[in-house]
């Protein structure tokens, strides 16, 4: 019986199937019945992990810049505050996680394994493209089981900064912009009317450090700090923002 | 990729061929008035520390069968390789089953390499494995231990997904020993002031955590040495039955 645990952690993403829509928890519950009765056992231990996620990606000339909330949940519990959702693939190439973290972490070592062995076989840095396809890939194959949504960001030489979005279902899309998790609902709105083409590094920085602050605010699913990372030729700069530093809007 | 490791095969997962047969069990068995026994599991408070020379991990002794304690003084911390702990939470015999699966085969890799194991490896081959059996295996681990590259601490759930922290609580009791280690963590600490405020931690599990209980034993891992103490406090000692003249007295 398991009742002792706090269930799967998950990164929440936006699930466009109904049996997931707002709650954080995205895996339906089947298997483990056995353990129906609670006794000794609360309820969010049953839930899966979910990091219930706020994550961006911004492409501008030279590089990308990409963000995310710390934030990992277990039904209403919060099992890590300080989770690092930005992973790294390979030197120049990240991706943002969301959806269960469980699956999430998996692929990703399993496309990290995989790109650095195409990357020693080619002897050259890998494309940002291939990181992508790699993920969607195993996305796809996997649609029926996996609950991930990621975007893969990245610098390479042939086509400069690049984001693609690989959302749950398997789907590759390269877009200059891209937001996802369960926190992306709230600032849709706020990214259509703030991003131009052609901001540079910083410009980009404080749109996405903005942009998450507002998700965080608003979804009790994302929250934590903000991290931040620029990839560009020159290599990648991480930064944190705390959680009082972040920056502020009021309605009230 | 040859390995030297000799894992047991993947056939394929669990096979469910009994469920049917349990689920009828079940029926005949309300019908006559019986029930049938629930798997023991150890609704547990376990908890890890990463201090100054190393890590401090904490597990509480007590595992349920349902209502009924069935193990008053069970061991939940395993050893997985000389310089490795590992406290299990959830189903007893998944815990039990796969540290010391892992622990066999990290000896074979440590000796394939001729190093120490490291944590990090010991991490990835447990989330391997319960990813694989996607979240069936019920075990919630704390594991942790010194490398060459210093102490290190993980928490692993039963799907597959960890988190490298320096202080983690699992169980059915974390969220008392997080209350605990949230308010008086701080990095860098001695390891008297670890192991007081691991042992601070399992009591917030066992005496407000109904599936937690009995002793608290504790692991402190550091580069040179690793002391195993159990018990380390004894924080429900059963009464000493008196006479009724005795009792009078008191």
């Amino acid at each position: 019986m398991l009742g002792f645990m706090r269930g799967q952690p998950l990164l929440s993403t936006v699930i466009h199937r109904e049996k997931m829509a707002a709650a954080p928890v995205m895996m339906p519950y089947f298997g483990q019945q056995i353990s129906s009765k609670s006794d000794l056992v609360p309820d969010w231990t049953r839930q899966e992990v979910s990091t219930g996620t706020t994550i961006m990606a911004v492409e501008y000339d030279g590089g990308v810049v990409i963000g995310a909330d710390s934030r990992t949940t277990t039904g209403a519990y919060i099992a890590n505050r300080v989770t690092d959702k930005l992973t790294r693939i390979h030197n120049k190439i990240y991706c943002c996680r969301s959806g269960s973290a469980a699956d999430t972490q998996a692929i990703a070592e399993i496309v990290a394994y995989q790109l650095g062995f195409h990357s020693i076989e080619l002897d050259e840095p890998p494309l940002v493209e291939t990181a992508a396809n790699l993920f969607r890939a195993s996305c796809y194959r996997y649609r029926e089981e996996l609950t991930a949504g990621i975007l893969v960001a990245g610098w390479d030489k042939r086509k400069g900064g690049q984001v693609y979005s690989v959302p749950i279902g398997g789907m590759l899309v390269r877009q200059p912009v891209s937001v996802g998790g369960s926190g992306s609902t709230y600032i849709y709105g706020f990214m259509d009317a703030n991003y131009k083409p052609g901001m540079n590094k910083e410009q980009c920085m404080e749109l996405t450090a903005a942009a998450l602050s507002l998700a965080m605010e608003r979804d009790g699913s994302s929250g934590g700090v903000v991290r931040l990372a620029s990839i560009s030729e020159e290599g990648v700069e991480r930064r944190v923002i705390l959680g009082n530093q972040l920056p502020k809007f009021s309605t009230h | 990729m040859a390995t030297l490791t000799a894992v047991r095969p993947a056939f394929g997962g669990f096979s469910f061929d009994n469920c049917k047969r349990n689920a009828v069990l079940e029926v005949e068995a309300s019908k006559v008035g019986c029930s049938v026994p629930a798997a023991r599991k150890t609704g547990t408070t376990i908890c890890g520390v990463v201090f100054k020379d190393g890590v401090v991990l904490g597990a509480d002794t007590r595992a349920t069968e349902g209502m009924i304690v069935a193990d008053k003084n069970c061991s939940k911390i395993h050893y997985i390789s000389p310089n490795i702990y590992c406290c299990g939470a959830g189903t007893a015999a998944d815990t039990e089953m796969t540290t010391q699966l892992i622990s066999s085969n990290l000896e074979l890799h440590s000796l394939s390499t001729g190093r120490l194991p490291r944590v990090a490896t010991a991490n990835r081959m447990l989330k391997q494995m319960l990813f694989r059996y996607q979240g069936y295996i019920g075990a919630a681990l704390v594991l942790g231990g010194v490398d060459c590259n210093g102490p290190h601490l993980y928490s692993i759930y039963p799907h597959g997904s960890t988190d490298k922290l320096p202080y983690v609580t699992m169980g059915s009791g974390s969220l008392a020993a997080m209350a605990v280690f949230e308010d008086r963590y701080k990095p860098d600490m001695e390891e008297d002031a670890a192991k007081q405020l691991v042992r601070d931690a399992i009591a917030a599990g066992i005496f407000n955590d109904l599936g937690s209980g009995s002793n608290i034993d504790l692991c402190v891992i550091t580069k040179s040495k690793v002391n195993y103490i159990r018990p380390h406090d004894e924080a429900n000692k059963k009464g000493v039955r008196v006479t009724e003249l005795e009792a009078l007295k008191l």
